[in-house]
């Protein structure tokens, strides 16, 4: 089976991408197609992960969705692929759905699984409270899979590059302007999450959640009523109505851990809970709880963990 | 300007999810149903602050059956003109899309403005199809979003960051937090909202793309292992030998 996998490689190859061909390839033959002014060298070594070919359109330098889109459907053509893998991010979102419709393709959102013998998908529904087995009833099958899902293998080899022409025609969309945090993890690839709420009385206190992160090599989240209250970015809200987030390592300080709340983290491998009330509804969700005063209890983890870190790990 | 906003009714985010008929139904019973918070606080109000800026009409447009004209009069009484409801239960996000594209196509509208994903399927994939069906721009996940005549000046998210991007009507629009404040329908909204024209539309044929064949629930967690918060080497040496994630 032809499959072919779409990555954003604008700033570079990230971990996402790995899992993209690494899901891909335990489906069939994988070709990736990209855009941008990535080297060929470097996009060779998607074939460690499973990669037989990389389709690179040079012409197309942004995400425009409708560009992507022409450029994604003429690869597709070109290799006769009856499988489109994403990651599940931004540029997916929008692109994505666009594909279903010009190809006739089932569009398979938030994948969190490979497909299982029967033919469905596991995907996130109810902002993550629940799982939907999807099929596809058309003759091709689009699947964006969430960061985080899978792991990628390597295999050590690399894999060949060629320009390719995917007649992208131009961009509906004209970019004025980019802000961009520099140095810092996006939050949804993001392996370790520390993250705080209402507990941490002020925007002035999130020095000590910083400096876990920062400790850990974390991304930071937070609660909704702290991006309410403009405590922290909205970008950084995870719950039902922010971002869903699955890292391997979720801790939560100074949250209660309402049903909207756990809605965007109950995909976390472990979730260390902190919270001075013992009967908080998160310990319920948690795998280790500890009942103490967020103040005090950061510090002591930082200092834990920057000793662990030095201990060589 | 004329603005189509497309409303989804998802069930309230308090609610309890459970499914029946052998896990292939979600279950209904006692669940309260809202319009999407996506649909409602961010494409509507703004709709709705954009006419009240330049003039023009607000449409909301629905794809359920009869049961949900409840849904779509609550979204009626925060202020839109009128409200149109494809007589169809809505399949998946494809047959969704298609009906939506079909009313869009025949009569014209100048931006068409969605959620960035409903609460329930989580698919974000209803705008990208319909502007896709349109041949028209699609500008996702939007913060922000300002007119200028026939240009739209828009803050959207992109991978790690925000892009301010400018866009020429007719587009599509999928509205995230930022855009605007929620409202809270006023008793004459309410009112109102009873008689504003709720036009019922006959479906198209079109093929359902995929099938949600069954649901399972999280695996429960076992009991969380509580730590003495003064021995936070004890919780670093656990996520290190015991749960392996650091």
């Amino acid at each position: 089976m032809s499959v072919l996998v779409y990555i954003n490689s604008k700033n570079g190859l990230h971990k996402s991408a790995f899992e993209a061909v690494t899901y891909g390839k335990k489906l069939g033959d994988v070709t990736v197609i990209t855009t941008g002014a990535l080297s060929a060298d470097q996009l060779a070594t998607l074939g460690n992960y499973g990669a037989a070919k990389v389709l690179v359109d040079r012409s197309v330098e942004g995400e425009d969705d409708q560009q992507l889109t022409r450029v994604i459907a003429s690869a597709a053509e070109v290799c006769s692929a009856n499988t489109l893998i994403f990651s599940h991010d931004l540029v997916a979102k929008a692109v994505a759905p666009r594909l279903s419709v010009r190809l006739k393709a089932g569009l398979i959102s938030g994948a969190i699984g490979v497909p299982s013998t029967d033919g469905t998908v596991p995907v996130n529904v109810f902002s993550g409270k629940a799982f939907g087995h999807v099929k596809v009833n058309a003759s091709r099958t689009i699947i964006s899979l969430l960061p985080n899902s899978i792991q990628p293998e390597e295999n050590g080899s690399a894999c060949s590059v060629e320009d390719f022409n995917g007649n992208a025609g131009s961009a509906g969309v004209k970019v004025l302007s980019t802000k961009k945090p520099e140095g810092e993890i996006p939050l949804p690839e993001a392996e370790l999450v520390v993250s705080a709420g209402r507990g941490l009385k002020g925007p002035e206190n999130w020095g000590i959640v910083e400096d876990l992160a920062a400790a850990l090599g974390a991304a930071t989240a937070c609660s909704r009523p702290v991006a309410d209250i403009g405590w922290r970015p909205h970008h950084e809200h995870v719950g039902q109505t922010g971002v869903a987030i699955r890292p391997n390592l979720y801790i939560a300080a100074g949250i209660s851990g309402a049903i909207q709340h756990l809605a965007g983290v109950n995909g976390s491998k472990v979730i260390v809970v902190i919270n001075t009330d013992s009967e908080a509804p998160f310990f319920k969700a948690a795998d280790y709880g500890v009942v103490g005063d967020a103040f005090e209890v950061l510090p002591r983890l930082t200092e834990a963990v920057k000793k662990f870190r030095a201990s060589g790990h | 300007m004329k603005i189509l906003v497309c409303i989804s009714k998802s069930p309230d985010t308090t609610s309890k999810i459970s499914f029946t008929d052998n896990s292939t139904k979600f279950d209904e019973n006692g669940v309260q149903y809202i319009v999407n918070p996506y649909d409602e606080w961010y494409a509507l109000v703004r709709a709705l602050e954009i006419k009240e800026a330049n003039g023009g009409n607000v449409t909301i447009i629905s794809v359920g059956a009869a049961g949900d004209e409840a849904v779509i009069r609550k979204a009626l009484a925060i202020g839109a003109d009128d409200a149109v409801r494809i007589d169809t239960d809505p399949t998946d996000a494809y047959y969704t899309a298609m009906q939506i594209a079909e009313y869009a196509k025949s009569n014209g509208f100048d931006l068409v403005l969605t959620g960035k994903e409903t609460i329930n399927y989580n698919g974000s994939q209803v705008g990208g199809m319909i502007a896709e069906a349109l041949d028209q721009p699609f500008v996702s996940v939007a913060t922000k979003l300002d007119v200028n005549g026939t240009t739209l000046t828009l803050e959207r998210e992109i991978n790690g960051g925000i892009e301010v991007v400018e866009v020429n009507t007719p587009a599509v629009v999928s509205c995230a937090k930022g855009m605007a404040e929620q409202r809270i329908p006023n008793m004459r909204g309410i009112m109102a909202a009873r008689t504003k024209p709720l036009q019922v539309v006959a479906p198209v044929a079109v093929d359902q793309m995929t099938t949600y064949v069954n649901y399972t629930m999280p695996n429960a967690k076992s009991a969380c292992k509580m730590i003495d918060p003064s021995n936070m080497d004890q919780l670093v040496e656990f996520l290190h030998n015991e749960a392996k994630v650091i």
